[in-house]
């Protein structure tokens, strides 16, 4: 299987008092709160750890897109993969990535991924979420009843331009523009891999499987779940006659390694309160907007609201009333954060894996505000103790048809070191 | 309350819903935020006098096809055709709300289609120094009492009648919101203010005092920038659904005023 270090980027000084003082983390997050000199030395941190896990042996390294928000410091991931495709040799970068509907033409994310293959030898993944609402409608104010409508013909428009070798017209529905010829190309033929971030609405897991895109659910809470959406999606391939090739999907989980497990709870408290406290509040009236959800998905979160509501009148969820977990303990017995010693959590991630039937695992081995050392430790731990545990894992039955090709070593350049 | 006769239209290849009660001139009425999920009193009143018409506009209660729109223009002209197909044309004619917003619209596109005018707080103008609410960032229980002065009212009239799916009924709702935004987003300003000399029509603009979405004072703007015979009436003790909120001073208002 391939494991994979997903960078979020988080601002790491949010106030304690946050909760109590500030109406939320996105949207409209209080820019007083924010030092640039701070965020100097944050960034370039950040991308220290993106290029150490590509190092220590991690297949790929995971950037994606929000705006105005203060636990995702990447509006533009392209810029950091730019600057990782210069600063790693190996591993796959994985864009995660852009929200097609917000760049106006899209021709602009079909030309800097080309150049992002480009430069790195054709390492790229190209990811094409919807974005959240407190991304695409809020933040950048996109019609959130255009969006999905914007979102599926800037996707045909890109793919096209990668794709057709000479130039054309796009008279859309939105877009019009006589001359469409990206230049770069992408290295990858006849395009790099595209994986679609998503919830767990069918419409995205047909239209993954139609076109043999990897689906790949972001949730924040852990495999446990996890579980449903992920037996969902499977469910839906077996009916549309596709393969359970393990490749075809992602998952993202958060992890925290140590020698011993009391060693893990003692150090990882701090990161998953500050994550799931200060980071995820969140003020409820940007989490919706009208039309961001199809029919057919309001049709089953109504059905779905109606059994989480008798599972809790019969005392179940552990989130507590209607929310989720703040509080280590549940954070843990949630499943949100795995923790423990490194045999500990390559058997909770091969029960994942297994269960789940994922190929492609994320992982959050920096969340909150967890410090560059803490972060380089539990990195580098999980690559000597955890990785080569799993690595093997569906090999043997599966190819992974959506890996990067890459450039051949004796094909590949050498940017010149950096001198002091 | 009598059930008002019901018939549908084509418009952009998709069926509307017209509610029809009354007998005498037609007049034209074009429903707010959430469409008409009910017949509400008002209609009633004016029936009273006057042949009332009601066409459901494109992703309100009772007609779809709002997805296939894409901007102003499209929506000028799914109202035009849903005023003709209604049998509107150069009929007195009530917009509230979004509903009001369109009706504007066409009365400044179209001079011969509406030869009196009633503006229910239309939406289509903002004013940084006093700027439109986004009434979609809203919690769902702030919003009632954002929307009417009479919240409790507000919720009965946009409950489930009886033997109605709640599911449905709250997907016909949510629908209703979006054809709103589909229209209105992000800021509720499509350009009207450039337009509003062209409304030769007479016109009564009407406003809720308390209406926390679009200002009052937004009443004054938009007549001294019309381009014909204008009056204004502030409603008491009414939101911006005004009309839902105290319907027997808004009818006496629309009333007089055809009168």
């Amino acid at each position: 299987m391939k494991l994979l270090w997903f960078h979020l980027m988080p601002y790491t000084d949010l106030p304690e008092d946050f909760k109590q003082k500030h109406p939320s983390v996105w949207v409209d997050i209080d820019s007083r709160l924010f030092d640039p000199r701070k965020a100097h030395v944050l960034y370039n941190e950040f991308m220290d750890e993106l290029e150490h896990a590509a190092e220590v042996g991690f297949h790929g390294i995971c950037v994606n897109e929000h705006h105005s928000n203060a636990y995702g410091l990447m509006p533009s991931p392209n810029l950091i993969a730019a600057s990782l495709a210069r600063r790693t040799r190996d591993a796959a970068i994985v864009v995660m990535g852009n929200s097609l509907a917000l760049y106006n033409p899209p021709t602009r994310v079909a030309e800097e991924m080309a150049m992002i293959d480009c430069i790195s030898g054709g390492r790229l993944v190209a990811g094409f979420p919807v974005g959240t609402p407190m991304d695409t409608c809020f933040a950048y104010s996109q019609n959130p009843s255009q969006l999905r409508q914007r979102y599926h013909e800037a996707h045909d428009l890109i793919m096209r331009a990668w794709q057709d070798p000479d130039p054309f017209t796009w008279n859309g529905r939105f877009h019009k523009l006589r001359y469409v010829n990206v230049w770069p190309r992408p290295l990858q033929k006849p395009h790099p891999p595209v994986w679609i971030p998503g919830g767990g609405s069918v419409e995205t897991w047909h239209w993954c499987a139609e076109r043999d895109y990897v689906y790949s659910y972001l949730s924040y809470f852990g495999y446990k779940n996890g579980e449903a959406t992920m037996q969902g999606f499977w469910d839906e391939m077996k009916r549309l006659g596709k393969d359970p090739n393990p490749y075809r999907a992602g998952f993202l989980q958060f992890v925290g390694v140590a020698e011993t497990r009391e060693e893990a709870l003692a150090l990882y408290r701090e990161p998953a309160e500050y994550f799931y406290g200060r980071c995820l509040h969140l003020d409820p009236r940007y989490v919706l907007a009208p039309g961001y959800s199809s029919e057919a998905t309001q049709r089953a979160r109504v059905r779905s609201a109606v059994a989480d509501a008798a599972a809790r009148s019969r005392g179940g969820a552990g989130g507590g009333a209607g929310g989720q977990a703040t509080g280590f303990e549940a954070i843990v017995d949630e499943g949100y954060v795995i923790v423990g010693s490194p045999d500990e959590v390559a058997e909770k991630l091969r029960e994942l894996a297994v269960n789940l039937n994922v190929g492609h695992l994320m992982l959050l081995l920096q969340f909150g505000n967890m410090n560059h050392q803490l972060t380089q430790y539990n990195t580098e731990l999980f690559a000597k103790r955890v990785l080569p545990q799993l690595a093997d894992l569906f090999d043997d039955e599966w190819e992974d048809r959506w890996w990067p090709q890459g450039l051949p070593a004796a094909e590949a350049a050498r940017p010149r070191e950096v001198r002091a | 309350m009598s059930l008002p006769a019901e018939r549908h239209v084509q418009v952009n290849g998709r069926r509307c819903r017209v509610w029809e009660q009354g007998e005498g001139e037609p007049l034209g009425f074009l429903g707010g935020l959430r469409g008409l999920p009910r017949w509400p009193a008002l209609l009633d009143r004016l029936a009273e006098h006057r042949r009332v018409i009601a066409p459901s506009l494109p992703g309100f209660p009772g007609a779809t096809g709002f997805d296939e729109l894409d901007d102003l223009p499209d929506w000028v002209t799914a109202t035009l055709d849903l005023l003709e197909a209604s049998g509107l044309v150069g009929a007195d004619l009530i917009g509230a709300s979004v509903g009001a917003t369109l009706a504007a619209e066409v009365a400044a596109f179209s001079r011969a289609t509406i030869r009196r005018l009633v503006l229910i707080a239309p939406f289509g103008l903002f004013d940084e120094r006093e700027p439109v609410k986004d009434l979609w960032a809203t919690r769902p229980d702030e919003l009632p009492g954002l929307l009417s002065t009479h919240p409790a009212e507000l919720a009965a009239f946009l409950a489930p009648p009886a033997g109605e799916d709640a599911a449905e009924w709250s997907i016909l709702l949510a629908r209703a919101s979006e054809a709103a935004a589909r229209l209105l987003w992000p800021t509720g300003d499509l350009g009207l203010r450039k337009r509003l000399h062209r409304i030769q029509a007479p016109t009564l603009v009407l406003w809720g005092a308390e209406d926390r979405i679009v200002p009052p004072s937004y009443a004054k703007r938009i007549a001294s920038a019309l381009g014909g015979w204008v009056e204004v009436r502030e409603i008491a003790d009414a939101g911006h659904l005004a009309e839902l909120d105290q319907p027997d001073a808004v009818a006496a208002a629309v009333l007089g005023f055809l009168s």
